[in-house]
């Protein structure tokens, strides 16, 4: 079975999108918002690999075409939010004091709690980037010296926990203004938060991506600072 | 041959993503400078929407399952994640409920006094 996996250039792509499709059937047969299709695809895929003993790197011989497309989505994403271009003037103030402040407060939040766990340097500026997007954040990462495999598992956890979240903390938390959704998901998940906007409503699909650029970007500069203070 | 257009102008500025990463010696990823291309792209209107909107679609619809590949890779980092699990799931959890409230919380009030101050006017 290891074997057929290392060789296919198709199977990872199967299963993965097999179980997110049954994922899918699922959150709609029980109508519940609970039933979160990418965390069912990622543990029953996860399953799948232990119960017939294949290696990462086997089903990543396939896995990594879905990968692949992952950059041109995102280029992708310019469309919706083109499509929302006058709303983003009209609302351009709340956009970008809302995001700043969100990165402000990840770094912040992240300094608290690394006091509070005793983590070192190398262990909090590892989870400083969490809240943003894969790339840029691992580039932080390791320029501060952080631990890079841990910070892309960070930032993944993040995203797929921002994802499954999103729809009750901000439900409970009152958020209802469409803009200030896509901005609160973005912000807190990048881009993996951003497929859940996205499947939500059009304004925030295009307001999380924004949040995905302007967040990253704030925080390649602040990083910096954040990381002087532990 | 209308999605071949579509395919190949998305493929295109991605490319151009990165040419520009490969130039310019800063931590932001490609697919971040197409994404800004592509936008200023589409508001000079040198693309216009419809050549590119069809395949940008089918993209972002199916983007959620593009994640699941490096998802299940944290199988190979777990050796290294056990050690600090606990402490590092209290603060992702904590800090990403944190920030999504601050974050909506701060826009909507905003959003809310323009709005009214916009009805006053």
């Amino acid at each position: 079975m290891n074997e057929f996996f290392a060789g296919s250039t198709t199977i990872g792509v199967v299963i993965s999108l097999a179980f997110y499709y049954f994922g899918i059937f699922l959150k709609n047969k029980f109508k519940s918002s609970l039933i979160n299709p990418l965390l069912i695809s990622i543990v029953l895929t996860l399953c799948f690999l232990l119960v017939f003993r294949i290696d990462y790197e086997s089903y990543n011989v396939s896995g990594r075409y879905l990968s692949y497309l992952l950059t041109p989505a995102t280029v992708s994403l310019a469309i919706p939010l083109y499509m929302e271009i006058e709303r983003m003037k009209k609302n351009i103030k709340a956009i970008i004091i809302s995001i700043f402040v969100g990165s402000v407060t990840s770094m912040t939040v992240i300094l608290l709690f690394a006091f509070l766990f005793h983590f070192d340097h190398a262990q909090y500026v590892t989870f400083l980037p969490k809240s943003i997007t894969t790339a840029i954040g691992m580039s932080i990462s390791e320029e501060l010296g952080g631990i890079v495999p841990i910070t892309v598992a960070a930032i993944i956890v993040t995203g797929i926990f921002g994802n499954i979240s999103a729809e009750g903390v901000l439900k409970a938390a009152k958020i209802e203004d469409p803009i200030a959704k896509g901005l609160a998901i973005g912000t807190s998940a990048h881009a993996i938060g951003t497929a859940k906007a996205m499947e939500i409503g059009e304004v925030e699909g295009a307001m999380s991506s924004l949040s995905i650029v302007t967040a990253g970007i704030i925080t390649v500069v602040l990083a910096n600072v954040w990381a002087m203070f532990l | 041959m209308k999605l071949l257009k579509q395919f190949l102008l998305i493929m295109l500025v991605t490319c151009i993503g990165e040419i520009i990463r490969y130039i310019v010696p800063l931590p932001i990823p490609a697919s971040i400078y197409g994404l800004v291309l592509m936008f200023i792209l589409l508001y000079t209107k040198v693309i216009k929407l419809d050549q590119v909107k069809t395949a940008a679609q089918f993209l972002i619809e199916i983007m959620p399952v593009m994640f699941i590949p490096a998802a299940v890779g944290l199988m190979n980092s777990w050796s290294a994640l056990q050690p600090i699990i606990i402490p590092a799931l209290v603060t992702i959890i904590a800090c990403n409920i944190i920030v999504m409230v601050v974050t909506g919380e701060v826009a909507q009030i905003i959003i809310r006094k323009d709005s009214r101050k916009g009805e006053k006017a």
